[in-house]
């Protein structure tokens, strides 16, 4: 069996937006560190790249740095640590200015400053946005601006596997070449894992193909935490059958939501009057969790369109006209006509909730540091957390940014205070070694199918997890999963290639999947209160005496996570009723 | 309308010593499918073999450029529909070596990109305290270069690319530009350095089919000949005027 090893000071696992903002950090921190940073994809195919709407910082006089906390913190229905959205908002500004020094091709006012936009849950406007593909030129500013830094070393599409932790200290990771078939131990001084979300746990989500989840399953595997996995973010305007996110810049730019009377039904739901144009904070810049649950209600009042894709809403843009949505919405009516052959400029586009994003992640402290020691964590696989309950649009972006550069700059030192690699790192490297070959590379004759197992988790979690949750569907979804994980030990891999095989891919992503699908059902689970985007059918309030604390999910080999709990860090905001529309 | 449609698609694996041949699959033919659902369909329940890149399926993230048809375009955005009744052909984008089945070598794109210096270059970088100007107007200079998603359709449709591999190419030499035309950026030069020995450039014929098959609507074929202009008159500047520092 060959031995095969690389050394690197920092290794960044993920090459999206924070992965690229992580890696400049520690290049910018001491040119003489040597960093590897590993992706299973390019890193301009990374999801950072579908972010449409923007990316809030406070730029303009009439805002301030306590009114962006606020809104945060209310949006996350007080489940956001209050020092973390400290240092976010105050760190924004630099952080987006740096990107615009870098390149990044913001929309302009005339005077040549930068432009923002509204959004919802925000009561100031304060989203930057270059036009509707802000995540799109963001990646590529980073992905265009790392390539100056020569110490910077990339692993393209390779995989990630396990995390190599010895000494109580973690100091790399085994990895797949995809296109060659290679396993490497990439040992490193410390590790900063960037992979992103979890959507493929869902059926309909506006997630790419390869948000499945693998960092925070290989942090999970090592015995980190997974905090606040009950919190998943239904985003309320995707294109059914595809589940194309349509931006919440529409609804920014004055866009409306009509039920089949074409009737504004926003306004039934305590979320404000409807007024011509958009309100701040009010109806349809209301935060997404509320206006998700106001959807699922309409419909239970028979008030939604039917299709052959799920039950709709109509997204009416008509009335800004074709300037607004040429200039403002250019993707939005892209993809409109594209992929559902309307033109948002005659027709109205059909839209339904649908899963975004994970407010949850990877426990981490505000340096991006988790409980094992060397490893860091930085974007939407962590959990810092500034998201809470809710995120925010357009506050996830600006998070790439702000813990991205923390948890390099973290990583960076980390890595000056270590000697070299404990002797450890060979073995652990050829169990695992061991273990792929056994589990995945050479298994003969198994007989369960990666796509029957794959759709019955979507409809285990659609069931279970969804919008509004209660004790019984989660219990039932528990022992599903843990059956599908049963399944998976029997699964049969058809494609015994070395070649860039990506059914071997597949396997490695569901079997991350059905982790963090286990993780999020328990601690829905345990979560006994309805809070953000959290809702339990069975406790409709929430319940800040029990639960204004963070839950931990823990591994446990044989089933269910153990889930802890842990306070809430309140600093100059104590919990209060969220109010919109007034 | 017939519900079953045949795909013929291209089939390469280096590690059986097998020549490259054509594999037909009949799947059925769903009004909303775009090729790459048929490709994911084929994968789930007919072959687990095959081999193909994706992603976003929303033509924003590049992975899924092919010749459909033989005609490059995005699988992502390319709907079945249109192909009736078939067979449809599908292979791996052209004048790339494939790595297997449907998928490129693309990382001569990447180490070109490189050269190019696709970064912002100044004189002197400010502190971030305030963002640099930048009208509406100097941004629409360069915006359209901007959008490029390096999915490589145009490398697969450039006929120098094909004939000379050492061209830099209608992508990178378009993100160049996109450098150049900003106003925040003090690189020309630079780049012009990494451009100027290129023997491709002066090769293009300015056919244009790099730009006729982006799905962004960049030019590329603008943007060499843009370069082109400004590289001849650098020249005549450099012999005649050798004082004269370009930007």
């Amino acid at each position: 069996m060959d031995h095969i090893s690389y050394e690197s000071d920092v290794l960044i696992i993920g090459a999206g937006g924070a992965g690229l903002r992580a890696a400049i950090a520690v290049s910018e921190k001491d040119p003489k560190l040597k960093i590897s940073i590993i992706s299973k994809v390019y890193p301009m195919r990374s999801h950072t790249v579908s972010a449409e709407g923007g990316a809030a910082a406070v730029i303009k006089d009439n805002d301030s740095l306590d009114d962006h906390a606020y809104d945060t913190i209310s949006g996350g229905d007080w489940m956001t640590d209050q020092d973390a959205v400290e240092i976010f908002v105050r760190e924004a500004p630099k952080e987006m200015i740096r990107l615009e020094h870098w390149g990044c091709p913001w929309s302009r006012q005339k005077d040549g400053k930068v432009a923002v936009r509204p959004f919802g849950g925000m009561k100031k406007k304060r989203t930057w946005f270059a036009a509707d593909k802000t995540g799109f030129h963001m990646l590529h500013t980073l992905f265009q601006t790392s390539l100056k830094y020569s110490q910077i070393q990339r692993f393209d599409e390779w995989f990630v596997t396990r995390l190599l932790v010895d000494d109580g200290r973690c100091q790399g990771a085994v990895a797949l070449e995809i296109s060659t078939g290679q396993i490497a131990a990439i040992k490193a001084k410390s590790v900063i894992i960037c992979s992103g979300g979890a959507g493929k746990v869902f059926p309909f989500t506006t997630n790419a193909n390869i948000k499945t989840g693998d960092g925070m399953a290989i942090a999970y595997r090592a015995g980190v935490p997974l905090k606040d996995m009950e919190f998943v973010q239904y985003h309320p305007t995707g294109l059914p059958f595809t589940g194309i996110l349509i931006t919440e810049a529409c609804r920014a730019e004055g866009g409306h939501l009509l039920n089949k009377n074409g009737y504004r039904y926003l306004q039934d739901y305590d979320l404000g009057k409807p007024e011509p144009r958009p309100v701040l904070r009010s109806m349809e810049l209301g935060p997404r969790d509320r206006l998700s649950q106001a959807f699922v209600q309409e419909r239970e009042k028979g008030q939604t369109l039917e299709g052959p894709y799920g039950d709709y809403v109509h997204l009416d843009l008509r009335h800004l006209g074709k300037k607004i949505i040429n200039e403002k919405l250019p993707f939005v009516r892209e993809l409109c006509l594209k992929y559902e052959n309307i033109d948002p400029i005659k027709e109205m586009i059909p839209v339904r909730p649908v899963v975004h994003y994970m407010m949850g992640g990877i426990d981490t402290d505000i340096h991006g540091a988790t409980a094992l020691s060397g490893l860091f964590a930085a974007g939407e696989c962590a959990c810092v957390s500034i998201n809470g309950a809710n995120r925010l649009g357009s506050n996830s972006l600006t998070e790439l940014l702000v813990f991205g550069a923390r948890a390099g700059e973290s990583a960076a030192n980390f890595a000056l205070n270590q000697n070299g690699s404990s002797k450890g790192l060979d073995f652990l490297y050829k169990n695992e070694l061991k273990r792929l070959n056994k589990q995945f590379l050479n298994r003969t004759g198994g007989t369960e199918k990666i796509v029957d197992i794959r759709k019955a988790m979507h409809h285990v979690m659609e069931n279970g997890a969804g919008i509004y949750r209660t004790e019984v569907a989660l219990s039932d979804a528990q022992n599903e999963i843990q059956e599908l994980k049963s399944k998976f030990k029997n699964l049969r891999i058809s494609d015994t290639s070395k070649t860039f095989n990506t059914e071997l891919v597949g396997s490695l992503e569901l079997s991350c999947l059905l982790d963090i699908a286990e993780s999020v059902i328990q601690s829905a689970l345990f979560r006994k209160e309805s809070r953000g985007s959290h809702q339990r059918s069975d406790f409709k309030n929430r319940d800040d005496a029990n639960y204004l604390s963070h839950s931990l999910a823990y591994r446990n080999k044989n089933g269910a996570p153990e889930i802890k709990y842990q306070p809430v860090a309140i600093t100059k905001w104590p919990p209060g009723e969220r109010i919109y529309g007034k | 309308m017939a519900d079953k449609i045949t795909l013929e698609v291209f089939r390469y694996r280096p590690d059986d010593n097998s020549e490259p041949s054509f594999q037909k699959y009949m799947i059925p033919l769903q009004r909303d499918w775009v090729i790459l659902d048929a490709l994911n369909y084929i994968k789930d329940h007919i072959d687990g073999t095959l081999s193909y890149r994706w992603s976003c399926r929303m033509g924003i993230c590049g992975s899924c450029g092919m010749m459909v048809n033989e005609k490059p375009v995005l699988t992502c955005a390319a709907f079945l529909e249109n192909l009736i009744p078939g067979p449809v052909r599908i292979e791996p984008l052209e004048n790339f070596p494939v790595v297997r089945d449907l998928v490129i070598d693309m990382r001569d794109f990447l180490e070109k990109l490189k050269r190019v210096k696709p970064w912002i270059i100044r004189e002197q970088e400010d502190p971030a305290i305030e963002e640099y100007k930048q009208t509406p107007d100097q941004l629409a200079d360069f915006k359209q270069y901007s959008m490029c998603i390096n999915c490589m359709l145009c490398y697969s449709a450039c006929p120098v690319y094909g004939l000379e591999p050492e061209f830099t190419g209608p992508a990178v030499i378009a993100l160049a530009q996109r450098y150049n035309m900003d106003n925040r950026d003090h690189g020309n030069s630079a780049r012009m350095d990494a451009l100027s020995d290129e023997s491709g450039m002066w090769q293009c014929t300015f056919i244009g089919d790099c730009s006729k098959v982006c799905p962004k609507k960049v030019d590329p074929a603008g943007a060499i000949q843009r370069y082109k202009v400004h590289g001849a008159n650098t020249w005549w500047k450099n012999l005649l005027l050798p004082w004269a520092k370009d930007k």
